[in-house]
């Protein structure tokens, strides 16, 4: 075991467990291992169950998110999404039955009930979204029948989310948890009826810049309205109305392929995938949104729309793309649909793309990503530090497109980058966030500061 | 006043988890690497609260507990955590935290190191375990408890020698580091811990390194036992987590026990305390920093009079503050801390007792028992972390930040408040955000307050008519 602890292993220090997670694209056979648990001790940038859940429903603007648990769960994911709102500030807040050692001994539930009995005395919320926490799974808390005690006693939807953290490392396993909820919430109950409307359903889109804004201002302009988006800027009552949209767009797969399938079984709504980030993806969106509709005058208006708006955005990229081309980029993202998105635009900018890897991808995206991808490019899932940094030294990267956590990895490496996380503030979506992508593109890979950093040689700073 | 949350509910959490204060104590420990035991998102959650506040790389590793491991047992993915972390990151100190998970489900920590050690035939690195369960406190007492660990598990009987110990609690590398320049100034010996001012602060060097340079070394910790005297800047830290109360109580080391050196009278303490043990005046360039912040103290004194912060945070850094603040004459309309701790209240009511006004005292406070004190007291200036932004969304109340987590802006490693010279920095932050303030808003304020006003006698004239 002293080869543990006495052996510099340098660059070379990578765990064989995870080789199968590792592709090179041309190279390597076989399928990436994918989808699994995260290994034990290998650093992975995956978040958890509760998170999964989390993230999903937190845009619901005007509910009240109560985590059963101790603080940090609710504490390290307050306000971790930064979705904007039309209406209500509510979601923006973070509550947490702050479970200490006498809740964990003799149990939560009472504690739990009085504390959605405070908030619905304080704040009247339409609807309160209960999550579950590992310890709250550990002792077995009944949150179902609490939830369903306090939903009659208040007459509100208080609905339990079963994010027991530990049943995954995999953010996707949280995303059904929380698509159950959503479909509990918007099911009618009995004798309601919901009219059916040529209004349409917006999934997987979380309004972080205001993107669902952008697209519903584009839909507007073409004669389409949108009935509700899951869940950005999203009200308890207008996830209410959703069973009467006639279609619903999919944009991030990884959270609502499940609840669009759903959709259909049960009301018999279609749905089909749509992809607002890129000037190529949205003409793409708008033009299969108006052949759904069949509707002469709306594929009239499309056309213009994606005509005017291709106008301002063309000489903007070309002039991006004289500026990056030949750059070399990695992508290392939550999920495939976000990678997807942004290979295509970086490839727009006749960027190359040397690195690609998600969080939570399948076997079948995975698929895919590596069908837009060349011959040589790493493919990866379930990444940790040490491997991105290998690999962001031998492919000579210019850029990285990622989160917060891989942030900081580039910088130390002097290698820019682009950010596509939970906490920006830009809108990428549609025309103008394509343009914006360019510059913000534009802005890491060509900044100054990088002169300045690679003449810096490490001998000047090893204290 | 209300001394504690009467309500069931925490509406926007004022501290973070005990794990959390964990993994910063071990960053400050040389050539170690900290796993924590539980499911992977604690370890995940506790990476991005550090990431965005540090603006480091910072690697946690997590036995990443499964649905299995929480029914039979986490030893078999703790064994298998162990494996891959001493593989990829050959640390010479591995600090393992536990999480509420596996606190909940009983895991023996220590027998399952003792046995992973022995079977695997581990040498050349020190495996730590510490308890650290969510429920039981904050990030703050968690930083105590791995810290007083680490120091039991070096600490040694050892020859009586003329260096000293310095305890910190969670504070900004910056005011690490500036209190270390105070420490190289008087000539002493030192051991410093924890010491995370240059692994979680790295200068650019072209390169990420796995375990970051820097870190108090375990050599130095094992001879704490033999130090002339421990500084601690602990006032608030309870008896049973104080690692300078275990050297005192284990190996006769006297403690003298000190409020952070934020604010005049604080540093004094600090240099007396330095001056006393070393037998030398303060020196000379120290004594000319002090002259600087008493000269900014008078410049700006008029304008701290028109504060009223509200101060909230970890207690060490609260009662700090408190100190700074009311040595300026900016008394505290709100003293509040995320976690339970009367020592800090006592401390500060001591501190306060001759306040015109008595501040409200909140512990087991959240931000929304913060926020109705911050509302009744007619606060107009907060000090704190970044979970204070809704003060300034809803009320307008600026937060100048200091403390634990910054993650809405730069530079949350630099925040400098430590000694005569951070001091200063942090007054003319402070005096200039109330300047900003007033300036930003006075003109019309005195407008609306004297035609109004104006109007009103006339009306009332009137009325008399």
């Amino acid at each position: 075991m002293d080869t543990y602890c006495s052996q510099p292993a340098g660059a070379e220090a990578y765990i064989e467990d995870r080789k199968d997670s590792i592709l090179t694209k041309g190279k390597s056979k076989g399928n990436i291992s994918c989808s699994s648990d995260s290994l034990a001790g290998a650093v992975s940038q995956r978040a958890c169950v509760y998170c999964g859940a989390r993230v999903v429903l937190n845009p619901v603007t005007d509910a009240v998110h109560l985590v059963h648990g101790p603080i940090g769960c609710a504490a390290f994911t307050w306000d971790i999404r930064g979705s904007l709102s039309s209406g209500s500030e509510m979601y923006r807040n973070s509550f947490s039955t702050d479970m200490k050692e006498r809740d964990i001994i003799f149990g939560g539930e009472q504690k739990l009930a009085a504390c959605i009995d405070e908030i619905v005395a304080k704040y009247a919320p339409p609807a309160v979204f209960v999550y579950s926490t590992c310890v709250v799974g550990v002792i077995g808390d009944d949150i179902i029948s609490v939830c369903k005690e306090a939903s009659l006693r208040h007459n509100i939807d208080v609905i339990p989310v079963e994010s027991s953290g530990f049943k995954s490392g995999n953010k996707i396993v949280g995303y059904r948890a929380a698509a159950d909820a959503l479909l509990k919430l918007i099911t009618p109950k009995d004798g309601v009826h919901i009219e059916p409307t040529r209004k349409l359903n917006f999934l997987g889109e979380y309004n972080l810049g205001g993107e669902k804004w952008v697209v519903e201002r584009y839909l507007k302009e073409i004669g389409i309205e949108i009935n509700v988006a899951f869940t950005g800027d999203s009200t308890v009552a207008a996830l209410k109305q959703a069973p009467g949209a006639c279609l619903n767009l999919v944009q991030c797969t990884g959270s609502m392929h499940y609840v669009a399938m759903k959709l259909e079984q049960t009301f018999g709504t279609p749905y089909m995938d749509v992809n607002f980030f890129g000037a190529e993806n949205t003409t793409e969106s708008l033009r299969k949104i108006a052949d759904f509709y069949g509707d002469e005058d709306i594929k009239r208006r499309t056309e213009a729309l994606i005509e005017r708006e291709s106008s301002h955005v063309r000489p903007v990229i070309e002039k991006y793309r004289k500026k990056l081309a030949g750059k070399r980029a990695a992508i290392y993202v939550g999920g495939a649909f976000k990678a997807a998105a942004i290979i295509r635009q970086l490839k727009e900018l006749d960027v190359e793309i040397v690195l690609t890897g998600t969080q939570t991808g399948k076997k079948e995206e995975y698929e895919n990503l590596s069908g837009m991808l060349s011959e040589g490019t790493v493919i990866i899932d379930d990444a940790n530090p040490a491997e991105l940094e290998r690999f962001l030294r031998e492919k000579d990267v210019d850029f990285m497109a990622g989160g917060v956590k891989e942030r900081f990895l580039a910088y130390k490496l002097g290698v820019g980058f682009v950010d596509h996380n939970h906490d920006r503030k830009d809108c990428l979506a549609g025309f103008e966030g394509a343009v914006k992508f360019a510059r913000e593109v534009h802005t890491t890979a060509c900044s100054p500061v990088w002169k300045h950093l690679k003449n810096t040689s490490v001998r000047d700073v090893r204290l | 006043m209300s001394d504690m949350r009467a309500k069931m509910v925490s509406e926007n959490q004022c501290q973070t988890c005990m794990p959390l204060g964990g993994v910063v104590a071990f960053k400050g420990i040389e050539e170690a690497m900290v796993l924590v035991h539980g499911s992977q998102g604690c370890s995940t959650y506790i990476r991005l609260s550090n990431v965005e506040h540090y603006n480091e790389p910072i690697d946690i590793a997590s036995s990443a507990l499964n649905e299995k491991q929480t029914i039979y047992g986490g030893e078999a993915n703790l064994r298998k955590a162990l494996d891959n972390v001493l593989r990829v990151y050959q640390p010479k100190v591995l600090g393992v935290v536990t999480t509420c998970l596996a606190e909940t489900i009983g895991e023996d920590m220590e027998r399952m190191i003792q046995s992973y050690i022995k079977d695997h035939d581990i040498r050349g690195v020190d495996i730590i375990p510490v308890a650290t369960p969510s429920y039981s406190g904050s990030h703050t007492e968690g930083f105590w408890a791995a810290t007083k660990e680490i120091i039991r598990h070096y600490a040694r009987p050892v020859a009586k020698h003329s260096g000293i110990n310095v305890i910190i609690p969670h504070i900004s590398p910056a005011d690490i580091r500036e209190i270390k320049r105070i420490l190289d100034m008087t000539g002493l010996e030192y051991t410093l811990i924890p010491d995370y001012s240059m692994t979680l602060d790295r200068p650019f060097g072209g390169e990420y390194l796995k375990i970051p340079l820097g870190g108090t070394r375990t050599r130095d910790i094992s001879r704490m036992a033999g130090a002339r005297a421990t500084i601690q800047f602990g006032l608030t830290c309870p008896d049973d987590l104080s690692p300078g109360l275990y050297l005192q109580q284990e190996y006769g080391v006297p403690l003298i026990d000190l409020p952070l050196p934020f604010g005049l009278e604080n540093t004094d303490r600090f240099i007396e305390a330095l001056s006393r043990i070393s037998g030398r005046l303060m020196p000379d360039y120290l004594a000319l920093e002090r002259g600087w912040l008493l000269d900014a103290m008078a410049d700006s004194h008029k304008y701290n009079a028109e504060g009223h912060p509200v101060i909230y945070g970890e207690p060490e850094l609260v009662y700090a503050f408190a100190a700074l603040c009311a040595e300026n004459g900016a008394m505290p309309a709100v003293i509040a801390t995320g976690t339970r701790n009367g020592r800090l209240m006592a401390r500060v009511k001591m501190l306060l007792a001759e306040a015109e006004e008595q501040p409200i005292f909140l512990e087991d406070a959240d931000f929304t028992a913060i926020y109705e004190a911050a509302v009744s007291t007619g606060a107009n200036v907060a000090i704190g972390h970044s979970g204070g932004k809704f003060l300034t969304e809803h009320l307008c109340i600026p937060v100048v930040r200091v403390g634990f987590p910054i993650h809405d802006r730069m530079g949350g490693q630099r925040i400098l408040s430590a000694g005569y010279a951070g001091t200063l920095a942090f007054l003319d932050r402070f005096t200039n955000t109330l300047l900003e303030r007033k300036y930003a808003s006075y003109r019309q304020k005195k407008k609306d307050e004297l035609t109004k006003g104006s109007r009103m006698q006339e009306a009332a004239i009137e009325g008399d008519e």
